[in-house]
């Protein structure tokens, strides 16, 4: 018998050299996106700076002009520079969308670690809210909150985060739970730190992997949806610049001069890919199977 | 002989949702004396975790005192129990799991001291000190708990517990997840630092292994289904059990 074939250190070797290449074009692909979503979040940080036109200033003889040299993606109904809008629109479609997951995810986490770490009657209760915003669909609900509190930019925020954070709060409370009773927790008390401090230097940097993958993953959806509540007359109002405003508002001439919709629309689409696919690619990173 | 540790009629039930509650602890009560080295033998399941998770105020109790240095601290909460754990240190069952893994062992060593206020540069220094004790090289520090092995993350946790120099240490089966040469070399560490500290150290010392027991301890309980059967010197007890359990314990070695 040939003893050698099943010896593991035999079928260890080429199971080890896939894993480094995966490895290596996960740090490349990290990278690459990485850069893709800075160079979008420096572009709508000086977004003044890049827009070649005023994104406000109105010129009706030059109203619905197609694409040229002049005006690289047209003019709206306004004949106000599309190129300029779009520029001009990723400040308030990034920036609010930033804001939104950072404190949603904040958020979330607060409530999660407390309900996992005192548990009892604050905990039950807490989760039976969180369960009530997870039973609805979130955007129908979140149209009702906007609704309800009565459109604007700072409304779709509010409507989103208020509906968005108990998927946090899940998370980070079973991360909790899964780590309240390990024994490194109980060292840190027995050294003499004060609850606060084991929650702040131990449990905290232990759980916050799995939430900063689902915020990253996060960023994408939360843009669609903060762009679909525009679109719906329910975020960001005209004549300010923001893509699914500007989108809906151009809808009427989608025919006629389809360049109109197009711009945001494209805009849209690429930056909610790049955001998820720098999501995807951090939960890869962060794999620990893609890891050694 | 003066008692540092006293545990009077200790208890703990496990209430459980639609089973019959767990006695792990019924009415046991001992005394640590000073500079003595205390054996608590018993099977898996006997509730040695559960005693010492009491003593420490890791878990409440439901009934009985314990008394540390004189000082009652049964129901001890918040800075008084802060104030507790710098006479009293517990070495854990699973070394690699009692660090916190994003953070070096150094970091977990020097923690009680920087929890108590001693200058960074100090506590760096007297971690490296603790290390050379324990029988590491100093650059054990920057190490992470999965970058060392069983038996050297052990010796960094008797590190740990030295650290703020406690009257009483509790070893819940320190050795237990060692295989057996590295088992002997932490017993031999341990008792250099029990010859090295004399009468200023006393240890509990629990463990499920008779001989390790007999060659360690002063003194020796065992633990039987919550409850203290027997009580004695080391040799007393292996050459005359009195508990039915005791004999069948010794049975299993010989
Ligand atoms: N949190 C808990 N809830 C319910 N039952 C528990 C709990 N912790 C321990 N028990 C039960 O209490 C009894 C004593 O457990 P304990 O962990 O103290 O035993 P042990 O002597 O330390 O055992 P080992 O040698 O395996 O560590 C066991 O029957 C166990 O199932
Ligand atoms: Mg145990």
């Amino acid at each position: 018998m040939n003893r050698m074939s099943t010896d593991p250190r035999k079928t260890d070797h080429p199971t080890v050299r896939p894993q480094k290449i995966r490895k290596n074009t996960v740090r490349t692909r990290l990278i690459f996106f990485s850069l893709l979503a800075l160079l979008l979040l420096l572009g709508s940080l000086f977004s003044e700076q890049l827009a070649p036109y005023d994104p406000y200033l109105q010129d009706l003889s030059n109203a619905k002009a197609a694409p040229s040299a002049a005006h690289l993606l047209g003019t709206d109904r306004y004949g106000r520079d599309m190129l300029s809008r779009v520029i001009a629109g990723s400040r308030a479609s990034i920036f609010s969308t930033l804001l939104l997951v950072a404190v949603i995810a904040a958020a979330g986490t607060l409530i999660g670690v407390f309900c996992g770490w005192n548990g009892k009657r604050a905990d039950t209760i807490l989760m039976r809210i969180s369960d009530i915003f997870l039973a609805f669909p979130g955007l129908v609900f979140a149209m009702a909150v906007a609704g309800v509190l009565g459109g604007g930019l700072h409304n779709a925020v509010i409507a989103l985060a208020l509906i968005s954070w108990p998927k946090y709060a899940r998370i980070a409370r079973s991360q909790t739970l899964a780590q309240k009773e390990s024994a490194y927790l109980k060292a840190a008390r027995l050294a003499g730190c004060s609850t606060w401090q084991i929650l702040c230097r131990h449990l905290f940097p232990n759980i916050l992997g799995p939430i900063l993958v689902t915020a990253m993953l996060d960023i994408g959806t939360m843009m669609m949806e903060l762009s679909a509540l525009s679109f719906l007359g329910l975020g960001a109002r005209p004549p300010i610049a923001e893509w699914g405003s500007m989108m809906s508002d151009a809808r009427g001439l989608m025919t006629t001069s389809p360049w109109i919709t197009f711009a945001p629309g494209l805009a849209i689409f690429l930056s909610v890919m790049i955001f998820n696919l720098l999501g995807d690619t951090i939960r890869d990173y962060a794999d620990p199977r893609s890891r050694q | 002989m003066e008692a540092v540790l006293q545990v009077k009629n200790l208890s703990k039930t496990f209430a459980r949702k639609g089973r019959p509650d767990v006695r792990a602890v019924e009415g046991v009560s001992f005394s640590l004396l000073k500079g003595e080295c205390l054996g608590i033998i018993g099977e898996s399941g006997s509730g040695k975790t559960t005693l010492v998770n009491m003593i420490t105020r890791l878990l409440d109790s439901d009934d009985g005192q314990i008394l540390l240095n004189g000082k009652d601290i049964t129901r001890a909460r918040g800075r008084e129990l802060r104030e507790a754990y710098r006479e009293m240190q517990m070495i854990f069952q699973s070394p690699a799991e009692s660090f916190d893994p994003r953070r070096t062992l150094g970091d977990g060593i020097g923690e009680s001291l920087r929890n108590s206020g001693m200058a960074a540069g100090q506590v760096r220094q007297k971690t490296a000190e603790l290390l050379q004790t324990c029988g590491l090289t100093d650059g054990f520090a920057g190490r992470f708990p999965h970058e060392v092995s069983g038996g050297q993350c052990q010796r960094a946790a008797i590190a740990r517990a030295l650290a703020i120099d406690p009257s009483v240490l509790i070893c819940d089966e320190a050795t237990s997840a060692l295989d057996v040469t590295i088992q002997q070399e932490i017993l031999h560490l341990l008792n250099d630092l029990r010859r090295q500290k004399k009468d200023s150290l006393s240890i509990l010392f629990i463990c499920h292994d008779i001989a390790l027991v007999q060659q360690f301890c002063d003194r020796v309980l065992v633990m039987y289904q919550g409850r203290i059967v027997e009580e004695g010197l080391p040799d007393d007890v292996i050459r005359s059990p009195r508990h039915p359990y005791t004999q069948r314990l010794i049975d299993s070695i010989l």
